[in-house]
Parts: structure tokens; sequence; C-alpha cells
């Protein structure tokens, strides 16, 4: 029994078997030198298991007596965070190497932050989630202030972790109050309890978990934090925190959505629903004066989650599908930008001032084109596969009965696409200043072009992640 | 030849990618050779549109040289085309050689340059083609980019104001489009156009935050469908991204913009608007004719005081387009055969117009209309040319302009008494406009002392104008060679839409008994 349960949660106990091990070695031997290899060797180590979670995972199991899922959702869940993950340890080897930042914690805190996000998406019960989401957070603060003399990096940390503590707070008090009323933290019996009439204490335990997990994908209005810690941390982290953390914290609002209180949907889609429209227009409109291009990504992932979030307010198969589709679209545009703006330097020192790309694309025709192609798709113009993302989801908000929503989102989406804009603007249109360096580092070149060909080429077929999004969100709705 | 239309809208990003991977260099001859890849693409772009031509049977009013394969969700990669689009296709292909001629003497970033066209020549082409409604929002939305570019980075002055308006105005109105795709989507199961026009959508009245919607379903579909084709159209009210986006853009990208990108909106209402929500039409039709009325009014109006040229030919465009809308939400034969022939003859005739300002634009750099004067002295053929498509804007008979605003005004004439005695004033209005600029610009003395050494056209300069001249002329004198060919679509189009608006009115009457 117990080794059939163990045999389940085998990559997580891999990975956090790893980075204990990594950590002693590293401690007990060289140190800091062993880092860079620690971060390729971790990075081919999330691929390896994204690998072996994608080709041998089949059906829905559970664990320890259910409070361990491994279904499809799962799955998908983890192979996005796994490769996104990776795909970011590998482009912040040299930044940081070249700024004394590679600390051999650095690949080891974010294996930890991985493990955690493994279990949060896995999670079928409270007790499971929330040790998942702590072991990401906890390992996403001391990344956030990795820069530890630097003054912004360290106040990106403070903030982040104490926002985030009162977060978990939230979510611990929505958590106390379900288990008071349902009797149980299991989700497959909270979903019984609520099968006839929640009962109003439920109801609060659920506004309560929902403004938990809102913190966590930077929704607004609980997305104060998101702009100061992108803005402080080191940009390799940023790119981090913009990627994996925001697809497992949206997988595990999925999760808990529809495992706990899938029966009463309605109770939830208003709340859902009004984070995404705060979300998307806080986004859009927020962005527009922003001069630090870190800061605007901040905006912008805000923008993203009110979308993502859309899909979830629909309640249905559809919705799911439509959000894993956006995420996984979602974090494959943020890799590629993100190894721009890590190729963002003059005189070798990184800038992230908006201004500084003036009339970048005469010096630098190909990686200009990239980054335009970039932006389109992040501001969802066809035939960029960021449009599809939105298509899936304003279809599924529409079959579920929000029309509305739908309609405020793409006009949402209207004024997101002017700071998007603004960006190829200062690039094709503007006047020439001061030239960024010409070098870049051929790893973020390779991401960025990888990237941006990903977002032109997917519109023949979107490599066929639509039918893996539809059996994920079959297993996680039903 | 299995498939022939998506070989031509392809062959043009073909041409460009050619241009992007194998073209090194920014020399003369490396720009002579991007401007030599570019034309021969569209050249061959144009001979293969022939052969859909030929292969064309106007008598069958189904779409033709269909390809269908399967796409993301449900969506499929849809082709055809009938007697309504063969002729946008014809229009874009034809002028699209000339557009690259006419640019043979841009010299920055010329590679770019020829890029941008060719792909929003593919563009263009698969708007005209789609049969399959997310498949046409992809191309319809994507040419944003290329005409963005192309305003931002080889226009004017006030380039970077002109071309975020035209991005931000264009996409507000198409993403109510895509809502409004998204709901048929859900509503009729099929993103399939052919299907969707035999589909009836729901019109049975209901009410929105208390207001009352006649129509229904099919009201608010119309009403998504005609934001997106108004702006681009662009009809009065929000037609103001027109005059800037036209101003601050390079010559070939005017031309683009007036003779192709504003005919998607009046192609949109025949493919979509007409045949799909036929009751949206007909209770939204009234509000469609007086707005064109004004359009048409206003705008010319306004055109008579304006002192950059293609300030004025811009707002000449906004009323010529008036006619288009005038014409098709008419709905009879003679309106509709009137709005397609307008449209592909705006397409010469304001192309030329825009032609003819940058050949003095390339020689003066300067579009004040104060600043000429007198060129006839010194730029004979010019004045000759130019002459004839102010003739032919007016809509003088024997050019092709006529024969559209005619048929238009027969059409609404049939319809609404008033609104087709208001249109016929601007008939006036725009003789008054098109030939006071002729006079400002090419008649009497030449006293400017910077125009005394003016060239003539060049060489390269007439050839370009020749097939738009015999183009206009022949429509003018021959308009059966349009008219043969849409009729039968047209003919069909509009019996569909009488069936469908004739049982909403025995419905109606039943309800209220």
């Amino acid at each position: 029994m117990i080794s059939a349960d163990i045999q389940i949660v085998m990559p997580e106990i891999l990975l956090a078997v790893y980075a204990m091990l990594a950590l002693l070695g590293a401690v007990y031997t060289t140190k800091d030198k062993m880092a860079s290899l620690l971060t390729w060797v971790t990075s081919g180590l999330f691929v390896l298991l994204a690998l072996w979670i994608g080709m041998n995972g089949q059906g829905t199991q559970t664990a320890f007596d259910g409070m361990f899922n491994d279904d499809a959702f799962a799955r998908f869940a983890k192979v996005t965070i796994l490769l996104s993950a990776a795909a970011v340890l590998v482009m912040s080897e040299a930044y940081m190497k070249r700024r004394g930042l590679l600390r051999f914690e650095y690949p080891i805190l974010v294996a930890l932050a991985v493990v955690g996000m493994m279990v949060m998406v896995s999670a079928g019960d409270l007790m499971a989630l929330y040790m998942g989401l702590e072991l990401q957070s906890l390992s996403l603060y001391v990344v956030a202030s990795l820069r530890r003399d630097s003054v912004k990096s360290t106040e990106a940390g403070l903030k982040y972790f104490v926002l985030g503590a009162l977060s978990s707070g939230l979510l611990l008090y929505g958590a106390s109050l379900t288990y008071g009323f349902a009797g149980t933290t299991l989700f497959s019996g909270i979903i019984e309890a609520t099968a006839h009439h929640p009962s109003l204490g439920l109801l609060f335990g659920i506004v309560f978990l929902l403004a938990g997990f809102a913190f966590k994908v930077s929704a607004a209005p609980f997305h104060m934090w998101t702009p100061d810690v992108y803005e402080g941390s080191p940009t390799p982290v940023t790119a981090f925190f913009a990627t994996a953390p925001k697809v497992a914290a949206m997988a595990l609002f999925a999760r808990v959505v529809h495992d706990a209180f899938g029966d009463i949907v309605s109770e939830w889609q208003q709340i859902v629903a009004f984070l995404a429209v705060v979300s998307m227009f806080l986004g859009a409109i927020a962005a527009i004066g922003q001069k630090d291009i870190k800061r605007l990504m901040a905006y912008s992932s805000i923008a993203h989650m009110g979308f993502a979030l859309m899909g979830l307010a629909a309640g249905t198969a559809l919705g799911v599908q439509a959000m894993l589709i956006y995420m996984a679209i979602y974090v494959t545009m943020n890799v590629g930008t993100f190894a721009f703006i890590l190729g963002m330097e003059r005189d070798g020192r990184p800038v992230t001032s908006i201004e500084s790309l003036k009339m970048y694309s005469k010096r630098q025709p190909l990686r200009a084109l990239a980054m335009l192609v970039l932006m389109f798709s992040l501001a969802g113009v066809p035939p960029m596969v960021g449009f599809f993302g939105k298509f899936y989801v304003l279809r599924a908000a529409y079959d579920a009965g929000l029309g509305w929503l739908a309609v405020v989102g793409v006009i949402a989406s209207v004024i997101g696409a002017f700071y998007y804009l603004r960006i190829v603007y200062y690039m094709y249109f503007g006047e020439e200043t001061d030239a960024l360096d010409g070098k870049m580092n051929p790893v973020l070149w390779t991401f960025l072009m990888a990237s941006a060909l990903i977002m032109l080429v997917g519109v023949v077929n979107l490599f066929g992640i639509e039918p893996m999004a539809a059996s994920a969100a079959a297993a996680l709705v039903n | 030849m299995g498939n022939i239309l998506s070989l031509t809208t392809f062959i043009p990003l073909l041409g460009a990618v050619i241009l992007a991977l194998f073209l090194r260099g920014d020399d003369a001859a490396a720009q002579r050779n991007a401007k030599w890849v570019a034309m021969v693409t569209t050249l061959v772009t144009f001979l293969t549109s022939l052969f859909i031509l030929s292969n064309f049977n106007p008598d069958d009013t189904g779409f033709q040289m269909v390809e269908t394969r399967s796409w993301l969700a449900g969506l499929q990669y849809k082709m055809g085309v009938d007697g309504i689009s063969i002729l946008f296709v014809m229009l874009t292909t034809f002028l699209m050689p000339l557009v690259i001629a006419s640019c043979w003497n841009v010299t920055t970033r010329v590679k770019e340059y020829m890029i941008a066209f060719l792909i929003l020549e593919t563009l263009m082409l698969g708007v005209f083609m789609a049969l399959d409604l997310v498949l046409f929002y992809l191309f319809f939305e994507a040419g944003l980019i290329p005409m963005f570019l192309i305003i931002g980075i080889w226009g004017g002055k006030n380039r970077i104001y002109a071309s975020f308006k035209f991005f931000l105005y264009t996409f507000l109105g198409s993403v109510l489009m895509l809502v409004a795709m998204v709901a048929m989507f859900s509503q009729a199961g099929t993103t399939d156009i052919p299907t969707l026009m035999t589909f009836t959508f729901g019109s049975e009245n209901f009410s929105i935050l208390g207001v009352q919607i006649v129509g229904g379903m099919q009201t608010l579909l119309w009403l998504a469908f005609f934001a997106s084709f108004a702006v681009k159209m662009p009809m009065w009210p929000v037609h103001t991204w027109l005059p800037d986006a036209h101003v601050q853009a390079p010559t070939a990208g005017s031309v683009v913009l007036a003779a192709i990108l504003l005919k998607m909106g009046g192609y949109g209402f025949l493919r979509f608007s007409l045949p799909m929500f036929p009751i949206g039409s007909e209770v939204m039709g009234p509000l469609v004719l007086w707005l064109s009325a004004i359009a048409i009014v206003y705008t010319s109006l306004v055109a008579l005081v304006q002192e950059d040229m293609k300030k004025l030919i811009a707002y000449s465009s906004v009323a010529h387009m008036g006619y288009v809308t005038m014409g098709i939400f008419a709905v009879n034969q003679q309106g509709i055969d009137g709005a397609i022939f307008q449209m592909i003859s705006h397409g010469f005739i304001s192309g030329a117009l825009f032609l003819c300002v940058g050949v003095i634009y390339d020689r003066m750099h300067t579009r004040e209309i104060d600043a000429y004067g007198g060129l006839v002295n010194r730029m004979p053929a010019y004045a000759l040319i130019f002459m004839f498509f102010t003739m032919a804007n007016v809509g003088l008979p024997g050019t092709s302009g006529f024969i559209g605003e005619f048929l238009v005004l027969v059409g609404i004439f049939q319809v609404n008494t008033w609104v087709a005695a208001i249109a016929t004033t601007g008939v006036i209005f725009s003789a008054a406009y098109a030939l006071w600029l002729y006079r400002r610009v090419v008649m009497g003395d030449l006293i400017k002392e910077s125009l005394k050494t003016i060239s003539d056209m060049t060489k390269r300069e007439r050839v370009i104008f020749v097939p738009l001249v015999v183009m206009t002329l022949l429509l003018g004198v021959y308009p059966a060679l349009v008219l043969d060919i849409i009729g039968p679509s047209v003919a069909a189009l509009v019996e569909n839409y009488e069936t469908a608006v004739a049982g909403f009115e025995t419905v109606g009457q039943v309800a209220s008994h």
C-alpha cells in the first residue's frame, strides 16, 4: 500500500532528495564554485522529470488516502512548470555569474520551490495544499532577496514575505473555516459536504481561500506586491516569478474550485469573474505609465492572470482547458520576453528602462523582430499564438453564459495593447539614443528566437497542446 | 490545381520570407534586388489570380475552388471565392505591383518595406478568400501589424500618433467582432461561413438592463460586426482615424489603405452582416442609410476646407464609402451591384489620386495645397492624368466612378427617396472640392519660385498610371465586365435576404395580433 503511494509521488521525492543532496554536497565541498554546474544539472533534471511525467503518466491515481492526486491535470501543470523552470534556470546562469549572484543556493531553492509547486497542483487535501504552497513561497521569498547588498532586492524579498505571509494567513483562515463547516480537509469530503446546501461558514471559507489564491496568482485587488517584487528582484528571479509559480498557483486555484467546490460553481463564479475584470483593467491601465520594463511586465502579468481567471470563471471543462492553454502560451511568451530583457545591457550593466530600446531595430533587426512578435502575441493580435489563448478563454466564458465578461475582457485587451505597441514604437519608430550592447548571450538568444518562432508557427496547430489540455481539463471537471 | 487559392494567398508571404532570409546588405544593389523580388512576387501573384478568374464560373452562386483542412478546436482552414469576393481578390493582386512600383524611390529600410507590403498582400488576399470566421478574423486583424509598421516607420512627421490611432481604433472595433464570432460559434456550433449563411440566429426581442432589443440576438451580433466594419470602412462618425493615417502614411501605404484595406469593411457587410443577420440588418439598416447620407454631405464639406491634399482625398474617400454603405443597406440588386462596383472603381481612382499626390510630394516634399499652383506649365502629362482622375472621382460619365454612384443612387431611390436626395447633393459637393483642388494645384500661372524647376513625370511614373487609366475607362464604358461576375451572386444574396426578412415580418404580425 505505502509502496504504491510512494510510487505515485516518486517525481516529487526524487526532486526533493536531489535538492537536499545537492545542498549537502555544496555546503561541504566547494560552495559557489559548484553553482554553475548545479544550475545546469538542476534544469537537466527538470527536463528529465518533465519527460518522465509526460510520457509515463496515465489515468487518475491518488495516494495517501486522497491527499495527493496524480491525474492528467496535474501532469499537464507539472510539465509546464518543470519546463519553464528549466528554461529560466538555464537563462539565468550567465547573467548571475557575471554579477556574482550565482550562489549555489539559487538552483537548490528553485528546485525546492518546484517541489512545492508540484505538490500544490497535485494536492487533494487542504493540508497538502498548504504544505506545497508554503514550501514554494518560502523558497521564493529567499530567492527574491538573493542580491543581499542591494536595497531594492532586500526590499522586494521583505515585501514579498510580509504580503505573502498575510495571504497565507487568509488562506489558512479560509481553510480552517472550510474544515470547521465541512468536517474534513479532504477535497473529496468537502465536495460531498457542499453537495446539498453549503452553509454560510463554508461560503466564508471559500472567500478567504480565494483571496489567498488571488494573492499567489497576483490577481487584482491582491496584486500590490507584484510590481515592486518584479522590479526589485534580480531579473532572472523576476523571470522565474513570472512563469512557473504563476502556473502552479493558477492550477491550484482550478484544483480547489473544481475538486472541492465543483458542485457550487455559482457560489464562486462571481468572485472569480470579479477578480478577472479588476485584474484585466488594472493590469491594462496601470501599465501605461510604466517606464521600467520589469514593472511593465508585472502589470502585464496581472492583466494576463485576469484573462486566465476568465477561463476559470466559466466553471466548465472548457474553461479549465482554456485556462491551461492560456497559461502554457503565457509562460512561453514570458520566457522569450525575459530572455530579451536579460540581454538588455549597456556597457555590461543591466538596463531595464523602456526608453533604452529606442531604435533597437536598426542595430539588431532580428532580435527586434522577435521582440515585436512577442509583443503582438502578448497583446493577443493574430496570427500570433497569444491570440488563440484569448480565443479559447473568450469562448469558454461565453459558453458559460458570461458574455458580458467576454466583452469587458476584449475591451481591456485593447487598452493593454497600447503598452505593448509602445515597446514596438520605441524599437522601431523612436529616435536614436545610446545604443545597448550588441552582444547577447547565445543561450538567451536561442530562447528568444525559439519563443518568437513558437508564437508564429503555433498558428498551425498549437503544437498539439489542445487535446492534452482537453484531457487534463476532463480529468479535473467531471 | 486544387489549392490555387492558398497558392495565390501565400506566394507573397513566400516572397517576403525569401527577402528576409536571403537578401543581405543595405547598399544600392541590395535595395534594387529587394524591389525586384517584391515586384516579381506581386506579378506572379497577379498571374495566378488571373488563373482563378479564368476558372471562375459567374453563374454558380456558391463558393468555388473551395479548400478545406481541419484546424484547431473545431475551426477549419477553408478558402473559397464567390462572385462577391473574387473581384476584391483581383483588385488586390492588380494593384500590388503598381504599389511596389510606386515606392521605387524609397531608400530607407527598403527590404523591410517590401517585406511589410508582401505580408500585407497575403493577409489582404486571405481576408477576401477565408471561409471560416476565425480564419477571416486572423487575416483581418493581422493586417493591422504591417500597416501599423508602414505608417510608423516610413510615415510623415506625426506618424506615431497616426499609427497608434490607426491600430487602436481598428483593434477596438474588431475585438467586439471577435466576441460576436465566439457567440456565433457557440450558438451554431461551427465557424464555417457557408453553413453560417444558412443558419438562422435568434431574432426574438429581449431586453438588456431595461433596453428592448428589437431583433434580439441578430441585432446584437450585427452591432458587433458593425463596430468593426464601420471603423474599417470608415463611416461617419468613426472615420477620424482615416485622415490622420492617410496624411502620415507613405504614398504606397496610402494607396493600399484607400484602395484595398477600406474595402474590407464593405466586403464584411456583404459577407457577414447581410446574409447572416438579415433581421439585424433590417432593423438597423435605416440607421446606416442616414449615417451614410450624413457622411456624404458632411465629409464633402469638410473636404472643401482642407489645406493638405492627402487629407482632402482622404475625406473624399469617406464620402465615397458613404455611397458604398448606402448601396449595401439598400439591399436590392442595383444598390449592392453599385456598392461593389463603387468599391472596385474607388480602388483604382483613389489609389491613382494618392499616387498623383505622391508624384509631386516626391519632388517638393510638401502636401500643402498652397505650396503649389500652375503645375500645368511645367508638368503637362501630370496635369492630364491628374485631371482624368479628378473627373473620375467626381463621377464623370464615361469613367467608372459614374457607374458606381449612379447604380447606388438608383438602388437607394427605391428604398428611401429622402436619403437618395441628400446623397445626390454629395455628387455636387464632390465636384466642388475636387475641381477646386485641381484648380489650385494645377491651373493658373506658375508664380511660386520653388516650382520653377519642377520636372514632369518620369517614364516609370507614367507606366504606373497606364493600367489605372485603362481600368477606369474600361469599367466606365463597359461595366458589364464587373456586373456580369457579381450579378448572380448578388441576386442570390438579395433573394435570401428578402426571404428571411419576409419570414420575420409575418412572425411580427402574428405576434402583434
